[in-house]
């Protein structure tokens, strides 16, 4: 198998108070077959064995559908690969001897916890104000009771695929979550189970999504881009219609928080 | 309904007012230059003419014009909002940040708009000081149009543009509007919904069809009145 050198150069932050630098390291004898973070992992077993305390990152999946891995690489939200989250970013991506930097997400909204760790509860934060389908809870509803057109459902499921990983916020210049919360609010304006609570979602959603103090879209499509699940900005557009006759609907009462009827 | 305040303060009620203002504009400097055109006649009748028809309009023009200055106003305040929300939003930046290329629309124009802005606005002010409130029908700039005396605006023009430094600012400029329209026509699109996957690369394209018929159409006036003027001056 071939073997490579990496020269590394990581973000490392002891708290979220503290003030961050960056550190160099490198490693030789990593394959290149390797994903990204199993790269990472022998970073930190050579650090723990060096007594120094290894380089904090997340992940769980590893297959790309969690969106609990995150990064910076050398510039890039999960690096340089299209459509790809970094636990799916391979070490052969990459030049022998290359210089990678790993940065944590930057945004006022996601604080650094601890060297590439960040806290990302907004974007739960902005779920919770809408993005969900209210369900009264009864006998298991007839399997084709509720039809939907099949091109309506396969652009929902397009804007569901979104698995809140914040890379769009992470590669946008502004740090806006726009392509975030569009894709929830498209994906359950699209469905009629949707309809009850569209207006108050595009609302709170959006309320929530400002509270954060995230940017504002510019319209760049560096998001799009940075997706590992190539969601596409058209649903920040759909976005914008929502929100738009959602705030301008005569019978949408601001702040309505329960779950049934009204809007 | 939700108070109005609320609907144009949020991140995306702000990109409807810059939609929409942008949208304005884009109406008002297709009809300036379609009006322009009238400079590259060989002689002024032709723009002197077109500027006594708008004096006609008297009071309306005035209204016009207030309107046209309070829409750039609320869209030069609006970008100045958005990007200090923006600037807000990542106070530590990257050491680096790359785009990733694919379907990005990031470009250097197009990360810069507030940059290009501010310059049309610093542009705006000199030519509204040099053309608006120029020298007028009183210190002496009079021609004939139908056996009518009107202002000579053409004068004012030709005069400024005989002038090299004068030409090299309007040029430069009408490169920053260029630039400016390149990202802002798709923009205002997508900021109000107005678009969909279908209509999404025709209207990438018009608007750098437009940009550039635009800004030559506008930075070849100078060029050429410089050209065929210059000299005599």
């Amino acid at each position: 198998m071939k073997k490579m050198r990496v020269r590394l150069k990581i973000w490392r932050q002891e708290s979220p108070q503290v003030k961050g630098h960056f550190e160099e390291y490198s490693l030789n004898d990593i394959l290149t077959d390797m994903s990204f973070l199993e790269m990472l992992d022998v970073l930190n077993e050579t650090l723990t064995k060096e007594g120094k305390r290894p380089v904090e990152f997340e992940s769980d999946c590893r297959e790309g559908i969690c969106g609990t891995c995150s990064l910076m690489v050398s510039g890039q939200a999960h690096g340089p690969v299209l459509g790809a989250t970094t636990c799916q970013l391979y070490m052969r991506t990459f030049d022998d001897n290359e210089l990678i930097s790993i940065e944590p997400w930057r945004a006022k909204a996601f604080p650094v916890i601890r060297d590439l760790v960040t806290d990302r509860r907004a974007l739960d934060r902005i779920i919770a104000a809408g993005g969900y389908v209210s369900v009264k809870a009864g006998p298991h509803a007839d399997a084709n009771a509720m039809l939907v057109p099949k091109d309506l459902s396969d652009r929902a499921m397009d804007a569901a695929a979104c698995i809140g990983c914040g890379a769009c916020v992470a590669a946008c210049p502004n740090a806006s979550a726009s392509l975030f919360t569009s894709a929830k609010i498209t994906q359950l304006a699209l469905l009629p189970q949707g309809q009850p609570e569209r207006k108050r979602r595009a609302i709170n959603m959006v309320a929530q999504m400002d509270k954060e103090l995230f940017g504002s879209c510019s319209n760049l499509g560096e998001c799009e881009a940075a997706c590992p699940k190539r969601i596409s900005i058209q649903n920040i557009a759909i976005m914008k219609q929502e929100y738009m006759k959602a705030a301008l609907a005569a019978d949408f009462r601001a702040g309505m928080g329960s779950a049934d009827g009204g809007a | 309904m939700v108070p109005l305040k609320r609907l144009f303060t949020s991140t995306l009620g702000r990109k409807y007012l810059m939609g929409a203002t942008g949208f304005a504009l884009v109406l008002f400097i297709v009809l300036h230059l379609l009006g322009n055109l009238t400079l590259y006649s060989h002689n002024g009748d032709a723009i002197n003419a077109y500027a006594a028809k708008l004096d006609m309009l008297g009071v309306g023009k005035i209204i016009l014009e207030i309107g046209l200055v309070i829409t750039i106003l609320i869209h030069i305040v609006t970008a100045i909002q958005v990007t200090f929300t923006s600037k807000n939003a990542r106070p530590i930046p990257y050491e680096s940040l790359k785009s990733k290329g694919g379907p990005t629309k990031s470009t250097l124009g197009s990360r810069n708009m507030i940059i290009t802005g501010l310059v049309l606005m610093v542009f705006l002010i000199v030519h509204i000081v040099q053309f608006r409130f120029g020298p007028e029908i009183e210190d002496g700039y009079t021609a004939t149009v139908n056996g009518v005396m009107v202002h000579d605006l053409y004068r004012v023009v030709a005069e400024t543009f005989m002038q090299l430094k004068w030409v090299v600012f309007y040029v430069g400029c009408m490169c920053f509007l260029g630039v400016h329209f390149r990202h802002g026509f798709w923009s205002m699109f997508q900021s109000l919904g107005m678009i969909n996957p279908r209509w999404s690369k025709p209207i990438y394209a018009l608007g750098f069809i437009l940009a550039v018929l635009l800004s030559v159409g506008f930075l070849f006036i100078p060029i050429y009145i410089y050209a065929t003027q210059g000299g005599a001056a």
